[in-house]
């Protein structure tokens, strides 16, 4: 609440008082405004390290709230709600490429954080359809100014789609866009912690040192608008704003020795300083919570656990209490406060330590050091999807989407020997309208056989695109048997022609087509771990919470015919000397008469002739002083030929007289 | 009075009421009167201009700004090396060891690739042999016409190490080519191997990566190109339904294939499937020559692709640059050594070099001359330069490359003394390591396809080239007479009848389509040029022949052929035509000729360039100068007699197996001609899909044959 000037201080003290004191009211009526902080840290395969912070920001919503202030939620966000309808919406911009092969696919974390190089955006508004554009539109403006973003090129309906069920079923007027070629970088993420009520100077976000963040092979900073709604009736009831950072960052191997070709590498060791070049301070008041949490998965708690088993045939001194069973591959350099299991028989483990116990004083500063070298792997989705380009030339291409069966899918194999069981893999696809696709080419091959696309096919929606107003979309709802070892999708393009002005100003490149989003309905990416019902921590509520694999594919490029574009100039200098050529010699033709000129000629001839002639004759008989000469006419035989003598000798005669001045001159 | 002079003139010309003519139709109907002159001199100008090429060079400039070669540090250190070494010592000891698995080194290769934290997969290929397509000609590279031929047990192994870029999008890739054969490594190739993967150790751990590093060591054993051309294939166009072409069952050698991955897939790597990384921006063929030179280390490219087609010349222009002012490494392209000691050159280049001394005496700012060396460097440079684009034939794996619209060239570095010295070789590395880097660094800079320089272009040195628009002037004027010379020929041949009264009623209608019978037997020998060029085809498939064979066989059918041809087609024109006709008849089959000669030499040098360029040095005198020799033998006089010896001359050299086997004396390395060679050399023309064979067999052989024709013409 703002203070007022001091002069008018206690009569607008008088004024404020009533309001003041029913905000308070109304605050203490309705939800709180809650906010909470949380980092999950985990190890990955390839000897990097996730660091994923998770901030959550919930808001009740009022009927009156427009002009409300808020003591903790971002009044921005706020108001574009209230101004765009927007029941739920999701805004990301990533920088690299999400392994799914070394990072994992299949769990939580991966399906909601890797997300497409550049900008993505979806959003679902609460409009009546024909509004729902409009919305999107302004929407993409406000977003472009809120975070530093050319998220305004999304604007135009060439480049956004509106999906219906291949991607986040069932939402309503959905509208989807991603700008693949928008660079990421700090003017992005300043107005994002901008958002945060202790922006980055207190709790977890004081961590996000700009150039360790930076240095990350993988950065994608996340915002996720939803509506929460009441229990009671179902109506909406508060904004949940969810920031989300994700990095994966690479810990500086000390013992960094690269002749170790031949036996396993250990872990390098690292601790939240090492990886940031920071420590945790403290957490940030506002926050309701504040926890770090360092996961480690399936994979690796079995590996753990063999490790373990071999070791403890060596030494029988297993004393450790039962939340240290795994702990014999590597040390930690803080006690856990709780450490949750998750459900099932091989699962995996996740340590809590809730920032606020700790003072201000010391700092927080976790540290695992591995005690053996450990090799594992990330769960995998069911089909590792990849897309390629085939073809050369600039004339036409195929674009390719290859599925491949991953462990996960040979399990299941084994489950259901007896009934039939099926796969189902939904593709989105959106083609920008200069990669012209045919859709009646789209082939199907499994396990490097041509099948007909119409036996696997259960839905496929194709909306093609126009060319200048609107993208070409695919949507298919595809059902594999599980035994499929591998998949292919193919459809042929044609490369189509832009306009000058079409073509990017700068660098080019080629054209990106955006990335596919395969997801596997079937599958929920979700971890279930035991104290369920005393966690209030929204990070682990979010793990907890089912909702498909989802996939990217890679961006690709594809390279356009590109003129020159310093043509134009040339061209135009080319054609108009053609057409000067044309047009004089067709006047020339159309406008001369010969016979008749021939005559005027030969008039004028004899009479200006004779006349200058005789002037001329007479000049010359006077400069000379002589008697005038009968002008015998010169011998015309020399023009008949082209090349007379006298020209030869001219032309000799002033090349030699500019030959002579271009000599002394220097 | 000059003025007045010409008044009067007009005036008498006018009295004459004698039409004006236009200027330009003067200026064509003066060309078509003089044409002895003009296309002597046009032809000799042609020539001139081909021999100043050389000294019209242009230096190289770095055209595209955001490449910014050498602005960077070096990264590479002795760390790399020394691993670099490492790796060598691992392969070379493994060729003593183990004799039994030659799949061994592969998975070496492989155990190292993946320790740098690169993907690994290997691409098994089955080798295409190279066969002649009639009607594939220009077609991209077919990805249905696998072989049949290609059996089970013969198959190569390509290994693969790709390394993303940290932060990078992924949607272009650079590539390293490293030809390996497994079966034998040489110390070259190993060494060769040990650079690429100093600089792979390097890019796997920098930040700055924007763009993919693909490292390719293709199995060579069936040849450098069809390893690398089996690759891309498989990358751009590939097959998804095999099933077909190999049967599995048949292949039990694909166990010992699959055996490649064991081990390597432990931690999160999926199995072993073909992996791209995006559209490819450049590619760079890495080798090392045994024998080295012996005053320094140098660098020897190869640019040259199917049908002369040339990479940027930007990414010649950064490895020249970091070549010669980072690495301090000697640069050489191809040149026709025969030529260096040639003494007609030499003494050209001193008279050009003096004629350059001239010009800067009267004026110093006219510095066209260049010292006779460097003339003479030069102009060997060029020769062979035109002669690898004109042949059509790409000079190394960087071709196949070509062929998908990549720009690559080959890289042969070669050391100064034996690389047996650990210490020399550990320099060696060092040195060829940092070229490699700083290249790929530079076109890691680009944010852009490489499209800034030129890519039609000749160059005379590594750092001097000849762009097309002035290469293009010494074609357009050996040409330029060919049409000239038709028009005088057709009008000389339309206009002479009317002096012979007693035909004009006749032939009123006959004689303005009599160049109609001449165009037909124009058009039957360039059939029979076609059925030519297309009987090698029907020849390869007869079994057990020897080279010699098929080329008297082929020179016989080829004849047998003219004559079936000459009796279906040729004779009612011969018949048909009068005796008195007969004079004027070779006239105008000549102008015929000339025009399809002119026409085949400018289609050909939209297609390649250097081909239709020699091709026009050696076509254009006899089509110029062809008459028939009874006519100057019937004249003599000394001036008739030696045209007829020139035409005799000529008629011979320009005969094709005739014009290859002077051209090898005079190019390349004589050891002696065989006849089989000429057979050898169309095979390898066909192979590479080279539009030479099509313009040897459709233009040049009909042209020589209607000139040979001209020459002994019954009048």
């Amino acid at each position: 609440m703002a203070l007022p000037p001091k002069a008018t201080f206690p009569l607008s003290l008088f004024l404020l008082l009533p309001l003041l004191l029913l905000s308070l009211v109304l605050a203490t009526t309705t939800q709180q405004e809650e906010f909470s902080e949380e980092l999950l840290l985990k190890p990955l395969p390839d000897r990097k390290i996730l660091a994923h912070f998770h901030f959550q920001n919930e808001a009740p919503l009022d009927a009156d709230s427009f002009a409300r202030h808020h003591h903790l939620f971002p009044k921005s966000i706020s108001q574009l709600v209230q101004k765009f309808h927007i029941k739920s919406m999701e805004l990301s911009f990533t920088q690299g490429r999400w392994n799914y092969e070394r990072w994992g696919g299949f769990d939580p974390i991966s399906s909601h954080n890797a997300k497409p190089p550049g900008v993505e955006l979806w959003a679902v508004f609460d409009v009546p359809p024909h509004q729902v554009d409009a919305s999107w539109k302004n929407l993409t403006h406000s977003l472009s100014g809120l975070f530093c973003a050319s998220i305004n090129f999304l604007e135009s309906s060439t480049t956004y789609s509106a999906p219906e069920w291949a991607f986040q079923s069932a939402l309503g007027s959905l509208r989807y866009g991603t700008l693949p070629r928008e660079a990421v970088c700090t003017e992005n993420l300043t107005p994002w912690l901008k958002l945060l009520p202790c922006r980055d100077k207190a709790g977890l976000s004081s961590l996000m040192d700009r150039p360790s963040i930076y240095r990350s092979f993988y950065h994608s900073q996340r915002l996720h608008l939803t509506m929460s709604s009441a229990p009671s009736d179902g109506s909406r009831s508060g904004i949940i704003l969810e920031q989300t950072l994700t990095v994966v960052l690479q810990p500086n191997d000390q013992n960094a020795d690269t002749n170790h070709v031949s036996k396993a590498k250990i872990q390098p060791s690292w601790s939240l300083s090492s990886i940031f070049g920071r420590k945790i301070s403290g957490r940030c008041v506002l926050a309701k919570l504040s926890t770090v949490y360092l996961h480690a998965d399936k994979g690796l708690v079995a590996q753990l656990e063999n490790l373990h088993k071999t070791t403890a045939q060596f030494a029988d001194n297993d004393t450790g209490p039962e939340d240290y069973r795994v702990n014999s591959g590597f040390k930690l350099s803080v006690t856990p406060k709780r450490v949750h299991t998750e459900l099932g028989k091989d699962s995996s483990i996740l340590y809590e330590y809730p920032i606020k116990d700790y003072k201000d004083t010391e700092q927080f500063d976790l540290g695992l050091s591995w005690e053996h070298p450990i090799v594992w792997s990330s769960p995998h989705a069911p089909f590792y999807a990849s897309r390629f380009l085939m073809g050369s030339g600039n004339e036409r291409g195929a674009i390719a989407i290859s599925l491949k069966s991953t462990e996960m899918t040979q399990g299941l194999v084994t489950n259901n020997i007896e009934e039939r069981c099926k796969l189902q893999v939904n593709v989105l696809q959106v083609v920008p309208w200069y990669v012209k696709v045919y859709y009646h080419t789209l082939q199907l091959l499994i396990d490097e056989r041509p099948r007909v696309l119409t036996d696997f096919v259960e839905r496929m929606r194709v909306s093609p695109s126009e060319d200048k107003v609107s993208p070409g979309m695919m949507e298919l709802v595809l059902q594999f048997p599980c035994e499929m070892k591998s998949a292919v999708l193919s459809i042929e393009f044609d490369k189509g022609f832009l306009h000058i002005d079409e073509y990017p100003p700068d660098a080019n490149q080629g054209f990106d087509i955006p990335s596919a989003i395969i997801s596997f309905p079937d599958f929920n990416a979700a971890l279930q771990f035991y104290d369920k019902s005393q966690s209030k921590s929204p990070l682990l509520s979010k793990l907890q919470e089912k909702s498909p694999v989802l996939s990217y594919t890679e961006v690709l490029l594809v390279p356009l015919t590109t003129p020159d574009f310093s043509m134009p100039y040339n061209v135009i200098t080319i054609t108009c000397t053609v057409f000067a050529l044309y047009f004089g010699s067709l006047v020339n033709v159309l406008r001369r008469r010969v016979g008749e000129e021939e005559r005027l000629l030969k008039n004028k001839d004899a009479s200006k002739a004779v006349f200058l002639r005789r002037v001329l004759t007479k000049l010359s008989a006077k400069l000379r002083g002589r008697p005038l000469e009968s002008t015998t006419s010169p011998s015309s035989s020399s023009s008949s030929s082209f090349v007379s003598p006298k020209l030869i000798l001219r032309v000799l005669l002033v090349a030699g007289i500019a030959i002579a001045w271009q000599y002394y001159s220097q | 009075m000059d003025q007045n002079r010409r008044e009067v003139m007009g005036a008498n010309e006018n009295s004459s009421a004698k039409p004006r003519v236009r200027p330009i139709v003067r200026l064509g109907i003066f060309l078509i009167s003089h044409s002895n002159i003009v296309s002597l001199v046009c032809f000799l100008a042609g020539v001139v201009a081909l021999l100043l090429l050389p000294v019209l060079a242009k230096n190289t400039y770095i055209s595209e700004n955001a490449l910014m070669p050498g602005s960077a540090y070096n990264m590479l250190s002795t760390h790399h090396v020394s691993d670099a070494n490492k790796f060598i010592k691992d392969l070379t000891d493994l060729e003593f060891t183990s004799m039994a698995s030659p799949i061994e080194s592969q998975k070496l290769i492989a155990r190292y690739m993946s320790a740098l934290d690169a993907e690994v997969t290997f691409h098994k290929f089955y080798p295409q042999f190279s066969q002649f397509h009639p009607l594939h000609f220009f077609t991209s590279p077919d990805s249905g016409i696998i072989s049949k031929n290609g059996t089970c047990s013969s198959f190569g192994v390509n290994t693969i190490g790709i390394i993303r870029a940290p932060r990078g999008d992924g949607k272009e890739a650079i590539v390293l080519v490293t030809p390996y054969n497994r079966s034998k490594v040489g110390l070259g190739e190993a060494v060769s191997l040990g650079i690429a993967y100093s600089v792979f150790s390097l890019l796997s751990r920098v930040t700055w990566l924007a763009k993919d590093v693909i490292w390719l060591v293709a199995d060579s054993q069936y040849g450098e190109y069809s390893a690398v051309a089996a690759w891309l294939r498989e990358y751009q166009a590939p097959v998804f339904h095999k099933v077909d072409v190999v049967t599995s069952e048949a292949c039990n050698e694909s166990s010992t294939f699959n055996e490649l991955g064991q081990g390597l897939y432990l931690d999160g790597k999926l199995n072993g499937d073909f992996r791209r990384a995006g559209t490819m921006a450049a590619a760079l063929v890495i080798k090392v020559a045994e024998q080295g030179d012996r005053y320094e280390d140098s660098l020897n490219i190869y640019a040259e692709a199917t049908n002369g087609q040339m990479p940027n010349l930007d990414l010649i222009n950064i490895v020249n640059y970091m070549a010669v002012h980072k690495q301090g490494l000697r640069i050489e392209v191809k040149k026709m050594w025969s030529l260096l000691d040639s003494w007609w050159l030499n003494t050209l280049g001193v008279i050009f070099e003096s004629l350059g001394k001239i010009a800067r005496s009267l004026n110093p700012q006219w510095k066209f001359g260049i010292p006779a060396s460097e003339y003479v460097e030069g102009a060997a440079t060029l020769a062979s330069s035109l002669y690898y684009q004109g042949l059509g034939v790409p000079t190394g794996p960087h071709g196949a490359f070509r062929d998908y619209q990549v720009d690559a060239i080959t890289l042969e570095i070669s050391p100064k003394v034996s690389l047996t010295k650990l210490y020399r070789r550990n320099e060696f590395i060092l040195r060829g390591g940092r070229l490699i880097e700083g290249v790929i660094r530079s076109i890691n800079n680009l944010l852009e396809k490489f499209h800034q320089s030129f890519f039609l272009y000749l160059l005379t040195s590594p750092g001097k080239f000849v762009s097309v628009g002035v290469y293009m002037i010494p074609f357009a004027l050996l040409v330029a007479p060919l049409p000239i010379v038709a028009a005088y020929l057709h009008a000389n041949a339309s206009n002479s009848n009317p002096q012979n009264p007693s035909t004009l009623e006749v032939d009123g209608s006959h004689k303005s389509w009599e160049w109609l019978n001449s165009a037909r037997k124009v058009l039957v020998i360039h059939l029979w040029g076609v059925v030519v060029s297309l009987l090698p085809f029907f020849l390869r498939q007869l079994p057990n022949t020897t080279l010699t064979m098929n080329f008297v066989l082929w020179g016989f059918l080829s004849i047998l052929s003219l004559l079936i041809l000459y009796l279906i087609l040729g004779c009612p024109i011969a018949e048909a035509s009068a005796s008195q006709l007969e004079k004027n008849k070779w006239a105008s089959l000549k102008s015929v000729t000339i025009s399809t000669a002119f026409i085949g030499l400018s289609l050909m040098s939209v297609i390649n360039f250097a081909t239709a360029e020699i091709g026009a040095l050696l076509i254009v005198p006899i089509c110029l100068l062809a008459r028939p020799l009874k006519l100057d033998i019937q004249a003599r006089s000394w001036r008739t007699l030696l045209r007829a010896s020139f035409n005799i001359a000529l008629g011979f050299v320009v005969f094709p197996p005739v014009a290859f086997v002077l051209l090898k004396v005079a190019f390349e390395d004589f050891y002696g001609i065989n006849v089989g060679d000429y057979w050898k050399w169309v095979e390898s023309l066909w192979a590479w899909n080279s539009a030479t064979y099509l313009y040897v067999g459709v233009v040049h052989l009909p042209c020589w044959a209607l000139c040979i024709y001209i020459l002994f013409h019954p009048c």
